[in-house]
């Protein structure tokens, strides 16, 4: 009886103070599920433990709480605060979540600090980086950050008229009787195939060319075969491609094969496919000011501009580099995290590795769009 | 004893059964007929009995008077096949087959393949043809079947096939000049119709011009053609590509009304290039050096 009392004090002895080490010290995971209590967890007696909190509370979408811990929220309201980090209209960053963060001070004095602050958000097409360099200024015994508000551009109220094509597509029906023709697919080439040899695998990279006159889906698949005929591996393009594609469109085309050696596959069976879909010429995209930005830290960069009147939520620009004899040599992309508004130039920067940059010569970009309430 | 007597007397009436039915009756049936007319089967013999006839996905019965003739109208035996005829009388069961064909051709069955191709493309278009009676019996008696392609200035064509075990099939080109043209095949009064919609070909040049439109550079082609003199259509994406300084520009612009046009930024020295597809166009170098 005695040593089962003194089992049940040991335990309760413990229970308590593991909630005061754990209240006191929390781990980054405990913090980033307290739901923005980091303020409670821990305080902002630092410079680095008031951005910290900050992008605790900015991974909780705690935007009230984040709001009022900043020093200069006299300046904009939470609104504009909150739409500086998820956007207006509906994007990427609408739809993603904080992954990580990482705080790298800068400079520090007794009142003021400059912290540099990396947001790491993921979304389901990969991870974007926002890079903040904040300025924390001391008030009392206590660190407030100063939040370098970035307001979205706003476009003057207008009418841009559009009457670029669209196009409509009437299949056959299940009622139709049998020898009924029905809509021809559309007709697509790939015009240039390349497999390359990289540390992670194979890669095959390409161009698809619509030589149609009407709008298509398209995918690429690749089956990697053995000399003795059996299949490697299989892959698609997913989304390193322009899925849809205007007559006479070109899109390059990436598919990776991840541990597979080059020296491992006799052959590769393409399999391009088409779907005739419904689409629109609209939203036109241009791409402007784009340059290729050697090594290190190589890209294209550069702007694109919606020239058309609707809002692109979704835009994604694809890169295609060659060497000097005009050889495909690489294929990359990136998504602009944020909504693209027309005639709005919106920069995106493509990152390619060091060893392809040296072989690029020219470089050609295209871009691929998505807006909600479309029907493409 | 006496049940020993009855199996063997059982036995003896079924060993005879044949010998009285080749006696006491048997059928005159026809070798073959047309599933749209009429057919009579001859019974011989006097008595009650029952005749079936069975055949593809039916199956009939009449009561008949041995001696008569039995009539099915026309249609009764509307599936072709082979057919069996069985007669069963009191004491005796006969048996005899017997073919329906098809009836004259009356529906088709038309399949056009593609049902969109450029023009211009020899023995692009092809057409099958399957020939069936009212009854939806494909016709396998060879049947000429006549495929002509319409509507448009030069594409007016026949051709004949005859239908080999009820399909006959041709391939026809595509004309010059873009547009839909009917595909029609025809055996007797049946028709089949389809549309062919026949659509420019590649470009066969690809030119454009620029001018100045404020801060920009506004370029435009030229009406696309291909080599026929077809426009290419509207929608069709073109490329216009700027170079400049380190720097370039890219849009994708859809062909409207005929031509591409948009503007770009207007830098001394650039050089711009038109392009479509694979098919690149002209290029132009516009104003000084920067």
């Amino acid at each position: 009886m005695n040593s089962g009392r003194f089992l049940a004090i040991i335990l309760g002895t413990a229970t308590v103070a593991l909630i005061v080490v754990g209240t006191v010290w929390p781990v980054p995971s405990a913090i980033a599920m307290a739901d923005s209590g980091s303020g409670l967890l821990r305080l902002s007696l630092t410079p680095e433990a008031a951005v910290q909190n900050l992008a605790n509370e900015i991974g909780g979408r705690a935007w009230e709480k984040a709001y009022s811990s900043l020093a200069n929220k006299s300046e904009f309201t939470e609104l504009e605060f909150e739409r500086d980090l998820v956007g207006t209209y509906p994007s990427l960053r609408t739809y993603s979540v904080l992954e990580s963060s990482d705080l790298q001070p800068l400079h520090a004095s007794a009142d003021d600090a400059q912290v540099r602050l990396k947001l790491r958000w993921s979304s389901v097409v990969g991870t974007f980086l926002d890079t903040r360099d904040l300025r924390v200024v001391r008030a009392g015994d206590r660190w407030s950050v100063q939040w370098p508000i970035v307001n979205e551009s706003r476009v003057p109220p207008q009418v841009i008229p559009v009457n670029y094509l669209r196009w409509d597509v009437i299949y056959r029906g299940a009622e139709d009787d049998w020898g009924s023709q029905d809509v021809e697919a559309p007709h697509v080439r790939i015009v240039d195939m390349h497999p390359v040899d990289r540390a992670a695998g194979v890669v095959i990279m390409g161009e698809l060319l619509n030589e149609d006159v009407v709008p298509a889906f398209v995918t690429v698949k690749a089956t990697l075969l053995a000399k003795n005929g059996t299949t490697l591996a299989t892959e698609d393009s997913f989304d390193k491609i322009s899925h849809v594609l205007l007559p006479k469109q070109v899109t390059p085309f990436l598919i990776a094969f991840h541990n597979v050696a080059l020296s491992e596959v006799d052959s590769v069976h393409m399999d391009p496919s088409a779907t005739l879909i419904a689409a629109s010429a609209d939203p036109l995209i241009e791409i402007e000011d784009q340059r290729f930005n050697p090594a290190p830290g190589a890209s294209l960069s550069g702007k694109i501009r919606n020239q058309s009147g609707q809002v692109v939520n979704v835009a994604h620009v694809l890169g295609t580099f060659y060497d000097k004899n005009g050889q495909l040599i690489w294929v990359a992309d990136q998504y602009v995290d944020r909504a693209l508004l027309p005639q709005t130039p919106a920069p995106f920067s493509i990152p390619l590795p060091a060893d392809i940059a040296a072989k690029v010569s020219s470089e050609r970009a295209i871009t691929a769009t998505y807006s909600s309430g479309r029907f493409q | 004893m006496k049940l020993t007597l009855t199996f063997l007397l059982g036995g003896l009436t079924l060993a005879a059964m044949p010998f009285a039915l080749a006696q006491s009756g048997s059928m005159l049936l026809p070798v073959a007929a047309e599933a749209d007319s009429a057919i009579s089967i001859q019974s011989v013999g006097s008595g009650k009995a029952i005749l079936y006839v069975v055949g593809p996905g039916q199956v009939l019965r009449r009561n008949v008077q041995l001696g008569e003739t039995t009539f099915f109208g026309p249609g009764e035996l509307y599936n072709a096949g082979h057919y069996v005829a069985v007669l069963v009388g009191d004491s005796s069961t006969e048996s005899g087959g017997f073919d329906v064909i098809a009836a004259q051709p009356a529906t088709l069955s038309f399949l056009a393949k593609p049902s969109r191709l450029p023009v211009d493309l020899p023995d692009g278009i092809s057409g099958v043809v399957y020939v069936f009676d009212k009854f939806q019996n494909l016709v396998l008696a060879p049947t000429p079947v006549s495929f002509q392609l319409s509507g448009l200035a030069d594409t007016a064509g026949t051709r004949t096939a005859v239908t080999r075990n009820g399909v006959a099939w041709t391939k026809m080109n595509s004309a010059a000049k873009e547009g839909a043209v009917q595909f029609v095949a025809r055996v007797g009064d049946a028709v089949g119709t389809r549309v062919i919609q026949q659509v420019p070909g590649d470009p066969c040049h690809l030119r454009m011009s620029a001018k100045p439109l404020g801060q920009r550079l506004a370029v435009e082609t030229e009406p696309v053609r291909d080599c026929r003199g077809n426009a290419l259509p509207d929608g069709t994406i073109v490329t216009f590509t700027e170079t400049y300084d380190g720097g370039a520009s890219t849009v994708d612009v859809p062909i409207k009304r005929g031509i591409a046009q948009t503007d770009m930024p207007a830098y001394g020295g650039a050089k711009i290039s038109v392009a479509m597809g694979v098919f690149v166009g002209n290029e132009i170098r516009w104003g000084n050096e920067r």
